[in-house]
């Protein structure tokens, strides 16, 4: 089974990591870049993602407002903040989403770790 | 706006070091976020080719003139400054979140420059250190030094620099609003370490995203 994936970072550097690591773990995945919240918006309204890793230190809205609002939007897509801000108050609205923390930066080993769960629900939810 | 271009930096180099830096401050905030018990929220960073005049002017126009610096400088494959900005009025309130605020005022007053250089030396110590790492270098850093005067003070410290006017200006804002305490983290670079710069970013690049830059 493969899913969609969305990436969101005003760094394209950052998208390049992440872009990196997934070909390692999941190359046929279909991969979706945004570098901002209203980029990532308009993309989801367009086609459903499984999962969105998103970047909590953006200009425009916050990784944390857009991940509540894609979460909003699609009750079941699986959502990780990516950040090197592990403030205790970042974390706990993270958690209070339903979002993964994962920290920046993306270390191959916990993106495998995350994305292994939602495959995990994804496979189950359709089977 | 008489910003130069980053010309000498292509948009990816100015990217990753935008993002070094934005990691390293993040990290940085976590530390002080734990040594204030509050959150501390902080902005996008802004990196800018400039010269000195124009650095300081930015600084002007964004602060007051009694400012507080915790000022550290790095050497290594890269050359420059790091310091801590905040408003002279600040500084108290900031020692006082530190130290749990129950101190008595004249012991806050008596811990001030202390409290002000160790957290200083923590915070950007934790910021080099994470940009140190990911670009697989090391830094050495000098002691924190507390320094008051304004942004024209902070930029023109001795020694001078041999590099002449234009540097590599990046700065970041940061506010512990239950406190009512803002400043910045400014990092300032020499040119000399431009060109050195621009191949350790070629090198955290290529190892980032797992191809060279074009």
């Amino acid at each position: 089974m493969t899913y969609k994936l969305l990436i969101v970072d005003d760094s394209k550097l950052a998208r390049m990591a992440a872009a990196k690591a997934m070909r390692a773990l999941y190359p046929d995945w279909d991969r979706v870049e945004a570098s901002n919240a209203d980029e990532a918006l308009a993309l989801a309204k367009d086609g459903a993602f499984d999962v969105a890793l998103v970047d909590f230190n953006m200009p425009g809205r916050d990784g944390l407002q857009l991940a509540a609002d894609l979460k909003s939007s699609n009750p079941s897509m699986h959502l990780a903040l990516v950040s090197a801000n592990h403030q205790a108050e970042i974390i706990a609205r993270t958690k209070a989403i339903g979002a993964a923390f994962l920290a920046k930066p993306l270390s191959e080993q916990s993106l495998g770790e995350f994305l292994k769960e939602a495959v995990r629900q994804l496979d189950s939810a359709k089977s | 706006m008489s910003e130069k271009k980053l010309e000498l930096l292509s948009d990816l180099q100015i990217d990753a070091l935008t993002e070094l830096v934005n990691i390293g401050v993040s990290q940085a905030a976590s530390s002080l976020r734990e040594m204030v018990h509050s959150q501390v929220h902080l902005s996008v960073p802004s990196v800018q080719l400039v010269n000195r005049a124009r650095a300081v002017e930015i600084l002007a126009q964004r602060e007051v003139k009694n400012l507080i610096a915790v000022h550290q400088v790095f050497e290594g494959d890269i050359t420059g400054r790091a310091l801590l900005i905040f408003p002279e009025t600040k500084s108290l309130e900031l020692v006082r979140a530190i130290t749990g605020g129950d101190l008595p005022l004249e012991d806050i007053i008596e811990l001030e420059q202390e409290a002000l250089a160790e957290t200083g030396n923590i915070l950007l110590n934790s910021c080099l250190a994470t940009i140190a790492n990911m670009l697989h270098r090391s830094l050495r850093m000098s002691l924190p030094e507390v320094l008051r005067g304004d942004a024209t003070t902070f930029f023109n410290l001795a020694p001078p620099p041999q590099a002449g006017d234009v540097v590599l200006f990046l700065y970041i804002n940061f506010a512990i609003r239950e406190r009512d305490i803002s400043g910045y983290i400014a990092m300032i670079m020499d040119l000399p370490s431009l060109t050195a710069l621009t191949h350790l970013l070629d090198e955290f690049i290529a190892r980032t995203a797992g191809e060279l830059a074009p």
